[in-house]
């Protein structure tokens, strides 16, 4: 926050006058309408915009597009997934005149999004998570989400040698597709470099729980995990708190290398500068803007922080070789022959599931190798 | 509630010292309004200088916070739509307030019911579309008020801090919750965001006719409505005053406090249980986490601003509503953080607190104070107000 601790008496005395004046403001004080550019796009986040990451990811991509000659940029954060979420949308359009919306949460997209949908069937929404169905939603809403697995792979691979216990740990937010699958990568992805190492699994419940996450950080650090990543919406407090205890870190979201210069290895971050600008290069030039659109790595919707000074050469050079195989294309996380960690097999010998395979979709169980509990 | 001690206790004596008997009446009723009014702009003013002190203008911040909250027809239906929880998680803590008891886990009520008003729904489903809904509403009234009953009854025969115990009990009820949507009452098809099953569209509270608000705002203002009839017009409400005055008087005079008391708190938790089925029913269309929203918590300041009366309730949940839907706007207009308008929230709540030593110190608002020598004359009159 910038801080200006300078009161000139002229704007003391408009203070205390301003409380008083509330009622004749508005007629008296005609605030002028700073958004004459040709197209204005809203934002809408679920947290704070600098929580050095889910929040903070989308942010950094909106912020690309204030750069743009006739873009305006309107945003809002700490929108809870209630009725606000529908009135802060309808607000941009009434009050800010904003033609294309991103709300950014996953849980904004039913009822909320669909309800604006309904509402302006004039104005775009796009929803970050990959929900939308062309049988179901109408052609003014539509998805983009980011297959992030395979970096959650490459985190793996870092860790798995700098590592010196042979525990990784991962504090997780909630047992769903997603988050079961990026806990497997990263432990398949240490598996790539030693196959004897384990991962310890902790989920707090909550998407953004500081004092469990916290908690659950030390009691990885105190089962002897010296390398955590994480995916909770902000994992500020798990790097803070890992790199407190000496451990390695592997960073989620977005880039956390200033919270633990020294220890963090790498992270996987999402790229939606790229995104965000696509959708408005067509908005702009006329087109009619995609319904549905998913990429990785490979497709620049996902990038990886830059390798931090405590990764080995013999890890870059993995690093480096793994990342180069992933850009061809068609390269494969989860693949047979596979158990899960109740013995039971998911992938039979020969059998791979690339990044965009369905069946990844309703992943619900944990591979061999990760320490924990899907229920 | 010193409103409500000085026009029991001290008797009106119309035109008793010489004055026209109306100035008498409005001098009397006056203060619940200047006081928390005066307080109001006081609380503002300070914030002004907050925001001057990071180099914004509080005059565009107001200016903003009008046309977000309250300038357009737009703006009072977006501050109704927050206000309409409020309205009955404020309830939740103004009803047991007047038997002296502080609950703030009005939000535990809210998520239950809330679950318990979408099962409902899910179980009933071939039903008539009337009779689905009034399920849901019994199911959340229930399930609120069976939380917060019970809070009340460890209060009472356990001797269980209902302030401590309804806040945890919070914590319990989200766990529950939790529990309950990624576990028995999950559909299957919420991958990624467990969730009870969607209602019908049937089975859902539409909006009020003419207004983009739903009918929990009617629901809510007539919940308030009766609360205050009950608190101030009926002889349950009485005998809670009086319980709350003085338990131990109570309980000599003959009242059952112990019922009172579980009866008040569970009509309480019902009350934000309703909230929760709402929600679900108006809003969400399924129980989810996003049950969770904290309108239990803005409960707690809307009912303590409103000084636990339930008719005071209405403007200000709107006020807080207004603060609320204004609050994107400064985001947007003056790129301040959204945490702006918890300050400002926090700064009215403090004032407003602060505000309550003032009630009978001014003797303006007390016409049998308004002629010198009536002090020595009738020097219970000091200790009624003070």
């Amino acid at each position: 926050m910038t801080e200006r601790f300078m009161l000139s008496r002229r704007e003391l005395l408009k203070t205390s006058a301003a409380g008083a004046a509330l009622g004749l403001a508005s007629a008296s004080f005609p605030i002028s309408r700073a958004f004459a550019a040709a197209v204005t796009v809203g934002f809408i986040y679920v947290g704070p915009k600098d929580d050095y990451g889910y929040n903070q990811a989308h942010a950094e991509g909106a912020a690309t597009l204030k750069a743009i000659e006739g873009i305006s940029v309107v945003e809002e954060e700490n929108v809870p997934e209630t009725v606000d979420v529908q009135k802060s949308m309808e607000s941009m359009i009434n009050l800010d005149g904003a033609s294309l919306i991103f709300p950014t949460s996953f849980g904004y997209f039913d009822p909320h999004m669909l309800a604006m949908c309904a509402k302006f069937p004039d104005m775009q929404f796009r929803h970050c998570g990959g929900m939308w169905n062309k049988d179901k939603h109408p052609m003014n809403a539509g998805s983009y989400f980011g297959y992030i697995g395979m970096g959650q792979y490459l985190n793996g691979v870092a860790a798995g040698h700098a590592t010196k216990t042979k525990k990784i740990g991962f504090v997780a937010a909630k047992p769903i597709p997603q988050v079961l699958l990026n806990i497997n990568s990263f432990l398949l992805g240490a598996r790539s470099v030693d196959p004897i190492i384990t991962c310890q699994v902790i989920f707090t419940g909550e998407w953004s729980l500081a004092v469990k996450e916290a908690e659950a950080t030390n009691a990885l650090v105190d089962q002897g995990a010296d390398v955590i990543t994480c995916h909770v919406d902000s994992p500020k407090v798990v790097v803070e708190t890992a790199a407190g205890r000496g451990a390695f870190i592997c960073g989620y979201h977005a880039n956390q290398s200033p919270l633990a210069p020294e220890q963090y290895l790498t992270g996987a971050e999402w790229n939606w500068a790229k995104v965000y600008k696509m959708f408005v290069d067509d908005l702009v030039a006329g087109k009619p803007l995609p319904n549905f659109t998913r990429g990785g790595l490979a497709d620049g919707f996902v990038k990886m922080s830059p390798l931090g000074p405590a990764v080995s050469e013999a890890a870059r050079a993995q690093f480096d070789g793994t990342l180069a195989e992933m850009m061809k294309g068609g390269f494969s996380v989860i693949k047979g022959p596979l158990k899960n960690n109740k013995g039971d097999v998911v992938a039979t010998e020969g059998q791979t599931f690339v990044e965009a395979a369905i069946e990844l979709e309703s992943m619900d169980y944990l591979v061999e190798g990760v320490v924990g509990s899907t229920a | 509630m010193a409103d409500t001690v000085s026009s029991a206790s001290v008797p009106v004596m119309p035109g008793a010292q010489g004055y026209p008997t109306a100035l008498e009446w409005i001098a009397r009723r006056a203060e619940a309004f200047v006081i928390p009014l005066a307080a109001l702009i006081v609380g503002m003013a300070l914030f002004s200088l907050f925001i001057a002190l990071v180099g914004k203008s509080p005059m565009q911040l107001y200016e903003t916070m009008w046309r977000g909250g309250f300038g357009s027809w737009f703006s009072i239906q977006n501050s109704l739509s927050r206000a309409a929880p409020l309205l009955l998680a404020a309830l939740c803590v103004a009803l047991p307030a007047r038997l002296g008891l502080v609950v703030i886990g009005g939000e535990g009520a809210i998520v239950l019911g809330g679950v318990a008003a979408a099962a409902m729904g899910v179980a009933t489903s071939g039903a008539p579309a009337f009779f689905v809904i009034l399920a849901m509403g019994v199911a959340g009234l229930t399930a609120g008020g069976i939380w917060i009953g019970a809070v009340g009854a460890l209060r009472h025969y356990r001797a269980v801090n209902e302030t401590i115990s309804s806040l945890l009990m919070a914590y319990i009820a989200i766990a529950l919750m939790n529990h309950l949507v990624e576990g028995p009452l999950r559909d299957p098809a919420s991958l990624n965001k467990p969730s009870t099953e969607p209602l019908a569209e049937a089975h859902r509270i539409g909006n009020i006719p003419g207004m983009d608000v739903h009918w929990g705002l009617v629901v809510g203002v007539i919940a308030c409505i009766l609360s205050w009839l009950l608190i101030e017009k009926t002889r349950w409400g009485f005998a809670a005053r009086i319980a709350g005055g003085n338990v131990r008087a109570a309980q000599v005079q003959g009242l059952a406090v112990g019922p009172l008391i579980v009866g008040f708190t569970a009509l309480a938790g019902a009350f934000a249980g309703l909230a929760g089925m709402l929600e679900v029913a108006a809003v969400q269309g399924s129980a989810n986490a996003s049950l969770a929203a904290g309108y239990g918590y803005t409960g707690i300041l809307v009912a303590f601003l409103a000084r636990h009366n339930p008719l005071a309730i209405i403007p200000v949940a709107f006020l807080l509503g207004g603060i609320d839907a204004s609050g994107g706007l400064i985001q947007r207009r003056m790129d301040l953080p959204d945490a702006t308008v918890l300050v400002l929230q926090g700064m009215l709540f403090v004032v407003i607190l602060f505000s309550e030593t003032l009630y009978g110190r001014f003797k303006a608002f007390n016409p049998d104070l308004w002629q010198r020598g009536d002090l020595v004359k009738r020097p219970d009159l000091l200790k009624g107000t003070a």
